[in-house]
């Protein structure tokens, strides 16, 4: 007996057609109650259905938007049902992700059916100090990417004395490749909330700030409904206290998930950082002490306090307790959020988890532009914060890129360096100067026109600009080149000795060729090519062609294909 | 410009809500004109150079008016490693457009932008906040189309 239907609707389902779904649903005139819920982490699989039934759940991915797939949902068909895969499950550990795409993200009611604002009640029957000796004993470290201990954060707060003192929700989640904090908040934002709650009991905060990124449009909106919702039930008032619940919207700018950078951009100016000390805990915004935690610390908290400190430091290894999410995307067969107990390897997430092959993939790039890469070979290093850093990466915020065989490194590094250079705000000269150099370097390098001195001046520069820069954008936006340079430079020397890219990604490093043997001369690839460079004989003029690969992509028997230039081996 | 009165006159003259009514007025407007910026400084009893300086920061404010549909490619790391560069290619020669342009009827703006955080369907792209996964040129010449015939 079905008893309601649910259809994963955060963005990325939307963005696989989750909208067209639900509206054959509403036509279909079926008798259940259909929910949008948030995202459950397999977003290989969306538009994914779940169907809620007396016996359990039954799921059904990759789902068409037509009657014939809607009709054999609602008749319970065994056709598209959707099994996560063993490989993944066994391995992955459902703590802070437990309820998302499970619940109605708007419905604070269904978020208290299933435990909901529990952890609130707990602690606020218990002492603040207590909460914040339990957070200390949990381990927690900041989920945003530098990974501070939590509980010693709050601790500082709650030991200021002033009249107003603000607790902050770093939402910007401006890494490019990272989504864990937009599943949250578009799939539990209560949870999130709770946590907020719970920190303003433990340190005494008298106001909450979210700071979201305006392209999160869904998270901004189910925010903000679950702001009301708490507002109508009063879990605001702490203490005797009502608590005021500020949602802002950033514009745009990656140095803003900096903390004093965001502080600024709050109190509407240019979000450039500023000096610490003082930290926000002393002096944040408008001079009253804050306390900044991301997204995935917060949605934490209500895990924590519910299992209690010491239990929840039972997961994890030494130094790094507890779960953490990862948005895994690139070249894996099963994109999605992960996830996993801290301790877990990089290969298990890369293989286990994402499916993807044994031999596809040379390296992860974890932590986004500040991060690193790790080699195929380092695959069984163990995911925490203090290994991650002993190869020069980070754990970051959780975004983890699976990079192909098929692609080129310092292709890679120059993409992140092109995304500091923009990003840098401009304030200190080593990271405004400094990384538009060494973007120049390795935009000469990926042309074909670097040299062994380039190679070195990048080698030379980036410690430099990690010393001269004020904030975590500078100091770390050096790392995406020196740690391809330390576990790829074999890739960066044949681009400036042999001028060639074995990926056949640089352009200049190029050429496009038509496989006579294979070509059926149906001229689509003429047709297709936007330059007029292939000759009714089917030659290709590459002085002509951008390397747009308009006729790889149109040709049917794969007759065109990209080779070294110049005839390079 | 009385629309303009009306979206200032609900915000507070506060400076901290510099940014939120520099997202209204655009929201309103679909940029942020040279008026809208005395405007706003106004508002605030601020210098304009300040206002100025903080649409210059920001890559989300606009100083040109955009076009009717506004494509944003995603260049976040996954797209960008599935290809988003061929993808803004292939949607330049399309509309005869670069990152950063409108076409000369104002029907179409195209731009490139960090992540639209849909990673798991790379590459993708947006119109005007709609959001289109896995794409390769066969099914963004599709898409652009529908847009051109007015289809959507």
């Amino acid at each position: 007996m079905i008893k309601r239907i649910k259809i994963g609707a955060g963005s990325c389902g939307i963005a696989a057609g989750a909208g067209e779904i639900l509206d054959i649903f509403k036509k279909s005139f079926s008798p259940y109650e259909v929910v949008e819920v948030g995202c459950i982490g397999h977003c290989y699989a969306e538009p994914l259905v779940e169907v809620e039934t007396d016996s359990g759940s039954v799921f059904y991915g990759n789902v068409k938007a037509d009657e014939k797939s809607i009709n054999n949902i609602l008749a319970l068909g065994v056709e598209g049902r959707f099994i996560p895969a063993q490989s993944r499950t066994s391995k992955e550990l459902l703590k802070v992700t437990a309820l998302a795409g499970r619940i109605d993200p708007v419905s604070i009611e269904e978020y208290e059916l299933n435990g909901g604002y529990l952890a609130l009640k707990k602690a606020l029957s218990m002492e603040s100090s207590a909460v914040v000796e339990d957070v200390k004993k949990s381990g927690l470290r900041g989920r945003g990417g530098a990974g501070f201990p939590t509980g010693l954060k709050w601790s500082f707060l709650a030991a200021k004395q002033s009249d107003r003192k603000f607790l902050i929700c770093n939402a910007d989640e401006g890494d490019p490749g990272a989504f864990m904090d937009r599943s949250m908040m578009e799939s539990v934002p209560h949870q999130v909330l709770e946590g907020m709650l719970i920190g303003v009991h433990a340190t005494g905060a008298t106001e909450i700030f979210i700071y979201c990124r305006a392209e999160y449009p869904l998270a901004l909106k189910n925010l903000k409904i679950a702001a009301s919702q708490i507002e109508k039930k009063g879990y605001d008032m702490i203490n005797g206290r009502k608590i005021n619940i500020m949602i802002k919207e950033g514009a745009g700018a990656f140095v803003c998930g900096e903390e004093t950078a965001m502080i600024n951009s709050l109190e509407g100016k240019r979000g450039t950082p500023r000096f610490r000390p003082p930290f926000p805990t002393d002096s944040g915004y408008k001079g009253y002490p804050s306390l900044i935690n991301n997204v995935e610390t917060f949605a934490n908290i209500p895990v924590l306090i519910n299992e209690g400190g010491e239990s929840y430091a039972l997961i994890g290894t030494q130094g790094s307790k507890g779960t953490k999410l990862f948005a895994l995307a690139g070249d894996i067969k099963n994109p999605g959020l992960v996830e996993v107990p801290m301790g877990i390897t990089i290969g298990e997430i890369v293989y286990d988890l994402g499916g993807a092959e044994k031999g596809s993939v040379k390296a992860v790039q974890i932590g986004g532009p500040s991060g690193g890469c790790i080699p195929e070979d380092k695959f069984d290093i163990s995911v925490d914060y203090d290994s991650l850093r002993s190869l020069g990466a980070i754990m970051g915020s959780g975004g983890l890129i699976a990079v192909g065989k098929n692609r080129c490194m310092v292709e890679t590094a120059r993409y992140f360096l092109d995304f500091t250079a923009k990003e840098s705000c401009g304030k200190c000269t080593f990271c405004r100067v400094g990384t538009k150099r060494m973007l120049e370097t390795l935009e000469l390098i990926t042309k074909g026109k670097g040299t062994l001195e380039h190679v070195e001046f990048l080698e030379d520069i980036g410690p430099k600009i990690i010393k001269g820069s004020l904030c975590g954008l500078g100091q770390s936006a050096p790392n995406p080149v020196i740690s391809t340079l330390r576990f790829f430079k074999h890739e960066y020397l044949e681009h400036v000795t042999d001028k060639k890219c074995s990926a056949l990604i640089c352009n200049a490093l190029v050429e496009l060729k038509i496989d006579k043997d294979k070509c059926i001369k149906c001229k689509l690839c003429i047709k297709a090519c936007p330059v007029n460079a292939i000759s009714d004989d089917f030659i290709v003029n590459n002085s002509l062609c951008t390397r747009c690969n308009s006729c790889i992509e149109v040709c049917p028997k794969d007759a065109v294909g990209r080779i070294p230039a110049g005839g390079a081996k | 410009m009385s629309g303009l009165n009306e979206v200032l006159g609900s915000i507070e003259k506060e400076s901290s809500f510099l940014i939120k009514a520099l997202q209204s007025v655009q929201h309103h407007e679909g940029f942020i004109s040279d008026e809208s910026i005395l405007k706003i400084a106004d508002h605030f009893s601020i210098p304009s150079a300040e206002v100025e300086g903080v649409v210059s920061f920001y890559a989300q404010f606009k100083r040109t008016k955009p076009g009717k549909y506004v494509i944003a490619v995603c260049d976040g790391t996954a797209c960008h490693i599935k290809g988003s560069t061929l993808i803004e290619n292939w949607v330049s020669d399309a509309l005869k457009i670069k990152n950063g342009e409108t076409d000369e009827t104002g029907t179409f703006s195209l731009e490139l932008v960090a992540c639209l955080g849909c990673c798991s369907l790379a590459p993708v792209m947006s119109v005007n906040g709609r959001v289109y996964g896995k794409l390769d040129r066969k099914e963004l010449l599709k898409i652009l189309k529908k847009y051109q015939k007015g289809e959507v």
